[in-house]
């Protein structure tokens, strides 16, 4: 079991529990794997659409990067709760999530991380844009990176915009990953080393 | 259209999947903040009789998300614009209820359903609408139809991912459950992305993505091209 609270820049902030690998109920249980599930609370109000549609792409990532064959017939569950939001929300939510799954000590194939990139009416690229900024650009585009060689885990875009455009903002994403990552060692070593 | 009580409707059957899509029109107040936009609701179901998957009762996980990709779609590409919608600014506004259903599930649902909503609000007619200075009511005019203004024009093109070496665009049900992942990408006549929507699943290189936004983009002709034809084939002279 993990717990986790992740801060973005601008004071988004999203707790991850995660609980797991435990029994799973006869229904919900995969025979080779372990079964994933994602729940995701809002601030206000009760989960809608939008939060399943959230819940989808957490739980596909989570499972593209979790070696859930070394745990099958188990139900691992991540329970994420809003607390508040200024911005960049999903890739919040991810960054959360990956820290849960480091915490928790369940085998992984790669670390991701989360990356919101605003393109401003002026073509400008803004990474991890506060809610005004995003409400501002012309597009918002969020990707998930993976650790092992920064390949594309998860895209999802608001907006439209030209295929050059999406590739300059991958590219930007993929250098930033860098320094996310570069968090998650700092974080780890700071709870694992004798203080 | 297909559905006669539906002011616009639409049957899409993409290899073995089929997709009904009708949207119906009511009027209604607009929201306080936005007293010039109309709404546009849409809605997928994935009802039991589709595929044994599905159970009855409360929309699943995949209904769910797919109702949000469709609203994505819509407002990303901006293919209507609410602003369009309205008929007297804080009074009145249109309200398009577009119900994508399901009626034989075999993979690649999110492009079946968005051929069947561009082709079935191509196909909606409605009715011109005036309100009456000095009673202040609406009145309908049932003679007189309009076509909707549609902008533009997205088409959705899905890929099954298997680990990063192969892409198989318009996967059946029995590809998408085999395959590691999905990726489905939106783009306009213009070449535009309006959505690339890759939930999870293992992960491609900015240039596996690239080749299949390329893919997406010529397929994209192709779509149009028949749908323009259909329209044009039923459209009464």
């Amino acid at each position: 079991d993990g717990e986790l609270c992740s801060a973005c820049p601008g004071d988004t902030s999203v707790l991850a529990g995660l609980y797991g690998p435990a029994e799973a109920k006869l229904s919900k249980e995969l025979p080779d794997r372990a079964a994933l599930e994602v729940l995701l609370r809002p601030k206000v109000g009760l989960p809608g659409v939008l939060e399943r549609s959230r819940e989808q792409l957490l739980r596909q990532t989570c499972e593209a990067v979790l070696l859930g064959a070394l745990h099958p017939r188990t139900a691992v569950s991540l329970v994420l709760q809003v607390l508040s939001d200024a911005g960049s929300l999903l890739s919040c939510c991810l960054n959360a999530a990956c820290m849960a799954l480091l915490d928790a000590g369940l085998p992984l194939a790669a670390l991701f991380c989360g990356v919101t990139c605003a393109l401003q009416p002026d073509g400008a690229i803004l990474l991890d844009p506060t809610a005004r900024q995003e409400q501002e650009a012309r597009t918002t585009l969020t990707f998930a990176i993976a650790s092992s060689d920064r390949r594309v885990l998860m895209a999802t875009t608001k907006g439209s915009c030209s295929v050059e455009e999406m590739q300059q903002c991958l590219a930007a994403a993929q250098r930033a990953a860098s320094t996310i990552f570069q968090f998650y060692r700092d974080s780890v070593r700071r709870r694992y080393s004798k203080s | 259209g297909s559905i006669t009580t539906a002011d616009g409707s639409a049957l899409v059957k993409l290899g073995n999947t089929t997709v009904i899509c009708g949207v119906k029109a009511e009027l209604a107040a607009p929201a306080v903040d936005s007293a010039n936009k109309g709404y546009i609701v849409p809605n997928v179901e994935l009802p039991s009789l589709c595929a044994e998957r599905f159970r009855s009762g409360p929309p699943g996980e995949e209904a769910q998300a797919a109702s949000q990709f469709i609203a994505d779609v819509i407002e990303n590409s901006q293919m209507i614009v609410k602003e369009d919608l309205c008929i007297a600014n804080g009074k009145l506004a249109w309200v398009l209820y577009c119900d994508i259903i399901c009626l034989d599930y075999d993979g690649n649902l999110l492009d079946a359903s968005v051929f069947a909503l561009l082709a079935a609000l191509k196909n909606v007619q409605l009715p011109l609408v005036t309100i009456n200075e000095e009673t202040g009511l609406s009145e309908v005019n049932l003679k007189q139809k309009n076509p909707l203004i549609i902008r533009k024009h997205p088409v959705a093109t899905s890929f099954a991912v298997f680990d990063d070496t192969l892409l198989i665009v318009d996967p059946t049900a029995e590809e998408e459950d085999l395959a590691t992942g999905t990726v489905t990408i939106v783009t306009d006549e213009e070449g535009r992305l309006c959505s690339v929507h890759k939930p999870g699943g293992s992960p491609l290189t900015g240039a596996k993505l690239q080749d299949c936004i390329t893919r997406a983009i010529t397929r994209h002709k192709e779509v149009k091209k028949l749908i323009d034809k259909v329209i044009k084939s039923i459209t009464p002279k």
